[in-house]
């Protein structure tokens, strides 16, 4: 009998923490997948964050490290440069990379490093129980705007996918989402692009998933992927925002 | 042993580290330490070093642990307020089992404070500047040779124990020039099986610092502890000079070791019988210096409102008998100034 599909041979046994109706499941998988279509498995190393991801090293037979909070940029730079032939892939949720790590990705784009970024917005801190995040919604109610985000006390959500685009060591920036099973397929397809990318050294790739967070926003799994639509991407456009065909074009 | 050369303390500390096989430098530019992460830069490219200059030393301190997570030799340099940025790393390093070298080179604060030689980290290196329980090695040469020797040991010693090194310099010894005879080339020669590298051939490595359970995460510390033991057992390093038929010890290390010793020999020629207890490693305080010196009179000497002196009062048996004298702000006191002291306590 041909086999269809299976589940990926990287994956451990382990139990994943994520909530039901939560995107970073879909996300993991779809890595997972590509780790082994694109046998990356063993020449690769994983950079965790700090953030509802945390036990991510759990789930993959690959060499892996957990960072501090914000700082996986940072960490993978130390890392790649010294392997500079080996993928690594640096995950981070947006609390931990556009709040206390800001500097860090940014840097990390200056310096055009030669590493795939996965960021998964959910405009929401979600480990730490629904605390707002520099991406939450003008008007979004969070346990730290409990009346709804204010431009006063808060300022604008961030759009990093644009923000990353502008950056001349940044090749490749798109911005997709996962409450469709088309959109599903979209993903894994930014995703292999970004991790073909980095074997090509031309600097950072970077992909923005727009990830329903059921729990930080107290909503059933079905209206959290409808909101999705609803309120984040009107804000959060989808798209490709840079390619390596412009870059390359310059 | 190499060349005998003239030369500054932080390019001589620089050349040693290459030497040592170092080729992996993140750092950030700060006054007493800027000559090393220039000297790096330098000599990349004919050495085929990796120089990266960090947006922090936030940032250069997780790069450190990073690039030593891959199991190569990784050094960053820096001073008293780039070293509290990258605190949160060194807590990290220690936890994750990450052997890298810290350059701590130290300038009077608090905070911004001044540019000239201090002790005022010696809480922060030694007692653990970061959050939890963790304890880093930390060695404390007193002139240019001893620092390149120590630094290159530094490499071996993180490697040993997979727990980072601080050197713990001061703007003195590293502004100053002095003749040393540089040490040789050495080769990494350890266990790198737990190292990031992709698992081609092996089981995965996993590094991470973020515990799985109350239970789990007492076991992990109990673990770190009986490796700190171990490191507290084996690594204690110091010099007595003079201690055998002294009625005063003076107790200093670094750049202050070198004024009591000014000291010792003036209160010598006097005729006052001062001996002089300097610590190498100071975390590991060398505990052993002191035995057999129970009841004799202690000055502790520091640039410093009086750190070590904890250490020191810790120590010995009878802590009346330990008295203080540092200064503050940059200012480094002479000999005389320290004999002054020791004619003070009135010890014939």
């Amino acid at each position: 009998m041909k086999t269809i599909y299976k589940r990926p041979e990287v994956l451990t046994d382990a139990i994943t923490t994520y909530c039901g109706g939560c995107g970073h499941g879909i996300v993991n998988k779809l890595i997972a997948e590509l780790v082994d279509e694109m046998e990356l498995r063993e020449k690769g190393i994983l950079v965790w964050p700090i953030g509802c991801s945390v036990y991510a090293d759990k789930y993959y037979k690959m060499d892996a490290i957990c960072a501090l909070h914000g700082r996986a940029p940072a960490l993978a730079t130390g890392i790649k440069r010294c392997l500079p032939d080996k993928f690594v892939m640096v995950y981070q949720g947006d609390g931990d990379m556009v709040s206390e790590g800001m500097a860090e990705i940014m840097h990390a784009a200056v310096r055009a490093e030669n590493f795939s970024v996965i960021f998964i917005n959910n405009a929401i801190y979600g480990m730490t129980g629904g605390q707002m995040a520099p991406t939450t919604l003008l008007g979004q109610v969070t346990s730290t705007s409990p009346y709804g985000r204010t431009v006063p006390a808060a300022g604008y959500p961030v759009n990093m996918a644009e923000i990353m685009a502008n950056m001349p060591g940044v090749c490749y920036s798109e911005r997709v989402t996962v409450n469709t099973p088309q959109r599903i397929t979209a993903t894994k397809k930014a995703l292999k692009k970004a991790f073909e990318l980095q074997f090509e050294n031309k600097g950072l790739s970077f992909v923005e998933v727009l990830s329903p967070c059921p729990t930080g926003w107290g909503q059933k799994p079905m209206d959290a992927m409808k909101w999705v639509d609803e309120k984040l991407i009107p804000i959060y456009p989808l798209g490709v925002f840079k390619s390596p065909e412009e870059v390359s074009a310059k | 042993m190499g060349d005998k050369v003239f030369m500054q303390g932080n390019v001589a500390l620089a050349e040693s580290a290459i030497r040592a096989g170092c080729k992996y430098f993140f750092g950030y530019p700060i006054t007493p330490s800027s000559e090393v992460p220039e000297y790096y830069a330098r000599r990349a490219e004919e050495e085929g070093l990796v120089f990266v200059q960090g947006e922090t030393e936030t940032a250069v301190f997780n790069m450190i642990a990073g690039a030593a997570a891959t199991g190569n030799r990784v050094m960053t340099a820096t001073s008293g307020p780039g070293f509290s940025l990258g605190q949160e790393a060194m807590s990290f390093m220690a936890a994750a089992g990450l052997p890298a070298v810290v350059v701590e080179v130290m300038r009077p604060g608090p905070a911004d404070g001044e540019i000239l030689a201090a002790q005022g980290d010696y809480f922060q290196a030694v007692k653990g500047g970061g959050h939890g329980d963790y304890n880093t090695l930390v060695l404390a040469p007193c002139s240019v040779q001893e620092m390149c020797e120590l630094i290159q040991e530094s490499f071996e010693l993180a490697e040993k124990y997979r727990n980072p090194v601080i050197l713990l310099s001061d703007a003195l010894l590293a502004k100053m020039r002095e003749n040393v005879e540089l040490p040789g080339r050495k080769e990494q020669n350890c266990d790198l099986s737990w190292a990031l590298t992709g698992c081609a051939g092996r089981k995965h490595n996993v590094m991470t610092t973020c515990g799985d359970g109350s239970a789990q995460w007492e076991k992990y510390n109990l673990d770190l502890q009986e490796k700190f033991a171990k490191i507290k057992a084996n690594e204690e390093r110091w010099e007595n000079y003079q201690t055998e038929d002294a009625d005063i010890i003076l107790v200093a290390y670094g750049s202050m070791a070198r004024v009591a010793i000014g000291a010792m020999k003036l209160a010598r020629e006097a005729g006052l019988k001062v001996g002089l207890v300097r610590p190498i490693s100071l975390w590991p305080f060398p505990v052993k210096a002191f035995e057999g010196l129970g009841d004799k009179t202690f000055l502790v000497t520091e640039l410093s409102a009086g750190q070590m002196v904890e250490d020191v009062k810790l120590t010995v048996p009878h802590k009346e008998n330990v008295h203080f004298y540092g200064r503050l702000g940059g200012i480094v006191p002479t000999p005389k100034e320290i004999f002054e002291q020791i004619k003070k306590l009135g010890v014939k």
